[in-house]
């Protein structure tokens, strides 16, 4: 992964958050993807929801496979350990690291062919077992670094670049990961940062599995007018379920529109995701309503975005496991040694 | 005829699998044990559930040989499907029992064949079906009991251990073990010419079997993740795992688990969280056998060049591809040492008991820290499954653990930059941080692409090719750390030399003892370790011919030690021994002999 380093220059009357840093402390290096991806919007608004929460950076660990989107990490959060693990596999690095450590943030960005191909058993399995971690899918519909494929989340009606069909069906991610048990699923799109933001920070404040959807258009392979992953296509076809706003635990409802009818997840942190509803009969608990609405917006041409489902209460992988509340990797000799006394019990139990 | 012998012989049972039997085979085995003989059952099952042949093979020794013996003294023979092979495996005098329900000519004068109608004598006493057929098992187990004169209170006892907790099953059970008693003790009384006399060379061991004492060590060894996916032969070192952490790793008070135990997906995932929860900071290990390792290899590859310690039990069994899964080989050897594309080496650590299991899975973990890479234990289905007579284990509570070069927050205060992969200390080995130690310092990027000191990634080609030197250096510095050969002998007095390893070792020491009686000396050394160390090359440069035996087609071992030490092959002869059974001492020195003598030693029998 290319990279290059940025200067360390902050402008003095630069706005700080509660830590006292700056959004420049949450950049990383220099990105080296194409001008106009959609992953570089995506790595600005990771940027932001990390600075509006006032997080440590060095309690995060990025973990990623391999593609364009796996190289992002290294565009964020200069301070916090990274993971460009093998293609298709950072599920599995993240859940052995989240077993390590549960103190630590987890944020694994993946892509479409990373997950929804060569990944797809890990994302299936990481979902089901509800690891404590925000999974992101920067989704453009093909294969940038190998210039172009089409990949399994490509529209069957989308052409590519060159004018081949695509012959085959889309997997729909989130409507996977709602029907997996993720406790926290939405969608949205790179371009679209008034929503993004506040997902986002909601999905790094839940406990549980979240799986942020994020279409992202790829400039230089799949931005074309017959493709369903263009900047223009889905700014056409966006069928946004609610406008999100994301209250940090202890402070007041101030949206910046005025409210319509709301709906409120409260997060276990004492958070609050608030939720002016634009879509009739919208319940982000609603498991089968969710996936009802996925498949409709899907059937009509349209791309529904937005927080589509959320259990605050569903429990995760170190509460399934019964794991200590003391993180494993603190744990010394004294605390997991068995010492010489027991062994002899247990020779005596062997003859 | 009949065979005459005292504590040394060798039983087999043939049954049909899924009836229960290989609990009562190994129960007979367990009571040879305490009463004081060492034994060495061998339970040679299929890959199936139920109904297909399955045999136990039991050697009971007092001089404590515990390799596999060609030759059945003793057969008992429960599945007809089997009988025309089992009663031809018997030797000259031996003794046959079966199920004389149904009698049978077996068409054998020179075996004396001992009758018991066992199914009519349990469809007698007992009235539940599943009863009926599994109480035939303990039947005969009574019946060996009283043709060799053994206690059989022993064997009360370990009904009554067995059942401890379901205490209503304890009377049938002895019930079951006194119809076979009685009715030998009515029917054949001074019959068997074979004994089993008390002694006492089973005190300071224990009878266990490598994969448990492989899992007891992770526990020991400071293990708190186990991932991995179910595969005969090392599924039982996972739950062994499981069972000792759930007995021993338990928060007082919260009742929480200071492990986590997570059946993975498939082999992939299950050492990509190994991996994960290493470079996080905790002791984490997998274990699987040939398949899984195959499957595993990208991620060992990335563990190997982006430095993380990773623990894997390679449980060996019969391949190549799914192959015998339930059949022992030592045919992972080049795999496991050249696992993934690229310039890999891998630590391989080769136990040759139960014992020696125990120890290098807690010396696994310090190795693994300490070198930053990962370390491959190599068990084989014989040693992994079976139950050795082995030495006790041993504890001692001043041991450390050794967590290798990593930097804490106040050694990274003290650092001006930090290099993830520095040759600070020129052993090859740099420092690592664990993310979340420090607000500033020591984030770095982990990555399976080329880097430089800084873990920054790289296409200049000059510093990947220093990376990679730089990797061979650590290897190089493993080959002191890693466990030493064992010698059979202070000095060397022969031009000949024997190389071998794993769970050959026992049928080594019985073949070794031969070789002495026929005045054949050769010197004999048991490789333990990959990378190999100093002894060992000075070993093979004393020789002028050596012996190598492994137990696969193709000398993967003789492969390795030519490749890795310029050896010249003429020097090195194969002994070799692949159909799955664990090799035999007499396979050994009928080899050695056959080469010696001049006739080519090169293909198994």
């Amino acid at each position: 992964m290319t990279y290059i380093v940025k200067p360390k220059n902050h402008h003095p009357l630069l706005e700080k958050n509660e830590l006292g840093l700056t959004r420049r402390d949450y950049e990383g290096a220099v990105s080296t993807l194409c001008a106009g991806c959609g992953h570089d919007s995506i790595s600005s608004a990771i940027v932001e929801a990390c600075f509006q929460l006032s997080i440590e950076s060095y309690k995060v660990a990025k973990l990623s496979g391999i593609g364009c989107s796996s190289k992002a990490p290294a565009y964020f959060l200069n301070q916090s350990h990274g993971f460009n693990s093998v293609h298709g596999r950072m599920p599995s690095i993240a859940t052995g690291a989240a077993m390590a450590n549960h103190e630590l943030l987890y944020l694994g960005i993946s892509g479409d062919g990373d997950s929804a191909s060569i990944g797809i058993g890990q994302f299936i399995h990481c979902a089901r077992r509800q690891l404590n971690m925000t999974y992101i899918v920067e989704n453009n519909g093909t294969y940038g670094l190998t210039k172009g494929q089409f990949s399994a989340t490509n529209d069957l009606e989308s052409k590519s670049k060159y004018g081949d069909d695509n012959l085959f069906p889309s997997i729909d991610l989130p409507s996977m990961a709602i029907q997996l048990g993720a406790s926290f699923v939405a969608r949205s799109f790179s371009g679209d940062k008034e929503q993004l933001v506040p997902l986002l920070k909601a999905a790094l404040s839940h406990k549980g599995f979240s799986f942020l959807d994020i279409i992202s258009p790829c400039v230089t392979f799949n931005n074309h007018n017959t493709s369903t992953k263009s900047y223009d296509y889905i700014r056409e076809h966006n069928d946004a379920l609610s406008r999100p706003d994301f209250v940090p635990s202890g402070k007041e409802i101030l949206t910046d529109y005025p409210k319509g009818s709301t709906v409120d997840v409260p997060l276990h942190d004492g958070s609050l995701l608030s939720l002016e509803k634009i879509s009739e009969n919208y319940d982000p608990a609603d498991k089968i309503k969710a996936i009802q609405n996925i498949q409709e917006s899907q059937r009509d041409g349209k791309v529904l975005t937005g927080l589509l489902y959320a259990d605050p209460e569903a429990k995760d992988l170190k509460e399934i496991l019964n794991v200590s509340d003391k993180p494993l990797n603190e744990m010394d000799l004294n605390d997991l040694c068995p010492g010489s006394e027991k062994i002899k019990d247990i020779n005596s139990g062997l003859k | 005829m009949k065979i005459k012998s005292v504590n040394d012989f060798v039983i087999k049972f043939a049954n049909v699998n899924g009836s229960g039997s290989a609990s009562a085979n190994q129960m007979f085995a367990k009571g040879v044990f305490r009463s004081g003989i060492p034994v060495s059952p061998k339970n040679i099952f299929p890959s199936n559930i139920q109904g297909l042949p399955t045999w136990f093979e039991v050697r009971v020794n007092e001089k404590g040989y515990l390799g596999r013996r060609e030759g059945i003294d003793l057969f008992v023979a429960m599945n007809p499907q089997s009988y025309q092979k089992d009663v031809e495996e018997l030797k000259a005098g031996g003794y046959l029992i079966y199920d004389s329900s149904w009698k049978r000519d077996f068409g054998r004068e020179d075996i004396n064949i001992l009758e018991i109608p066992l199914t009519k004598l349990c469809v007698q006493e007992f009235t539940n079906p599943k009863q009926r057929l599994l109480f035939k098992n303990l039947g005969y187990v009574g019946l060996l009991a009283s043709i060799l004169e053994m206690d059989k209170d022993i064997y009360i006892s370990l009904i009554e251990e067995q059942f401890k907790g379901k205490e209503k099953l304890i009377e049938p059970n002895v019930k079951a073990l006194n119809i076979g008693y009685n009715y030998a003790e009515e029917n054949f009384k001074d019959y068997c010419d074979i004994k089993v006399n008390k002694s006492n060379k089973t005190d300071g061991l224990i009878l266990t079997s490598g994969n448990d004492a492989a899992g007891l060590g992770c526990v020991y060894g400071g293990a708190t993740v186990c991932a991995w996916y179910p595969i005969t032969p090392s599924t039982s070192l996972a739950e062994s795992y499981s069972k000792y952490s759930e007995k021993m790793r338990v928060e007082i008070g919260t009742e929480k688990n200071k492990f986590a135990f997570i059946q993975a997906e498939d082999e992939l995932a299950a050492m990509g969280m190994t991996i994960g929860a290493n470079w996080n900071g905790a002791r984490a290990f997998t274990a699987t056998s040939g398949p899984g390792v195959s499957l595993m290899s990208e991620f060992i590859g990335l563990a190997y060049f982006a430095e993380v310690p990773t623990v894997l039990f390679n449980v060996q069994r019969g391949g190549p591809s799914t192959g015998m899964p339930t059949r022992t080989q030592q045919s992972d050897i080049l795999c496991s040492a050249y696992a993934s594309h690229g310039d890999t080496k891998h630590i391989l650590l080769i136990p040759s008991d139960p014992k020696e299991c125990f120890d290098f899975a807690v010396e696994a973990f310090d190795l693994a820290d300490r070198l930053q890479t990962p370390v491959i234990v190599l068990l084989d289905l014989d040693l992994g499954m079976n139950d050795w007579s082995t030495k006790e284990f041993e504890w001692d509570d001043n041991n450390q653990y050794d967590r290798g070069k990593v930097l804490s927050k106040e050694d990274l205060d003290g650092i001006e930059k930090f290099g993830r992969y520095l040759d600070v200390d020129g052993d090859g080995i740099p420092y690592r941080t664990y993310p979340g130690t420090h607000p500033e310092k020591g984030a770095y990027f982990t990555r399976g692409t080329s880097h430089d000191e800084y873990a920054g990634y790289t296409e200049d080609g000059v510093k990947n090719a220093e990376m990679l030197t730089r990797l061979v250096k650590k290897f190089q510095t493993a080959s002191s750390l890693v466990p030493s050969p064992v010698f059979n002998q202070e000095k060397n007095t022969s031009s000949m030399g024997i190389i071998y390893f794993g769970s050959t070792d026992c049928s080594m020491q019985e073949a070794l003892d031969v070789l002495d009686e026929q005045n054949l000396n050769i010197d004999a050394m048991r490789i333990r370790a990959f990378p190999f160390n100093l002894e060992v090359w000075e070993f093979i440069e004393d020789h002028d011919l050596l012996f190598i035996v492994e137990q696969n087609r193709d000398g993967q071992m003789r492969t390795l030690i030519m490749a890795e030490g310029g050896i010249i092959p003429d020097k090195l002869v194969s002994i070799l021994c692949f159909d799955g059974q664990p090799i035999t001492a007499e396979h050994i020195t009928n080899k050695i002999n056959a080469h010696i003598s001049g006739k080519p030693a090169l293909v198994a029998s």
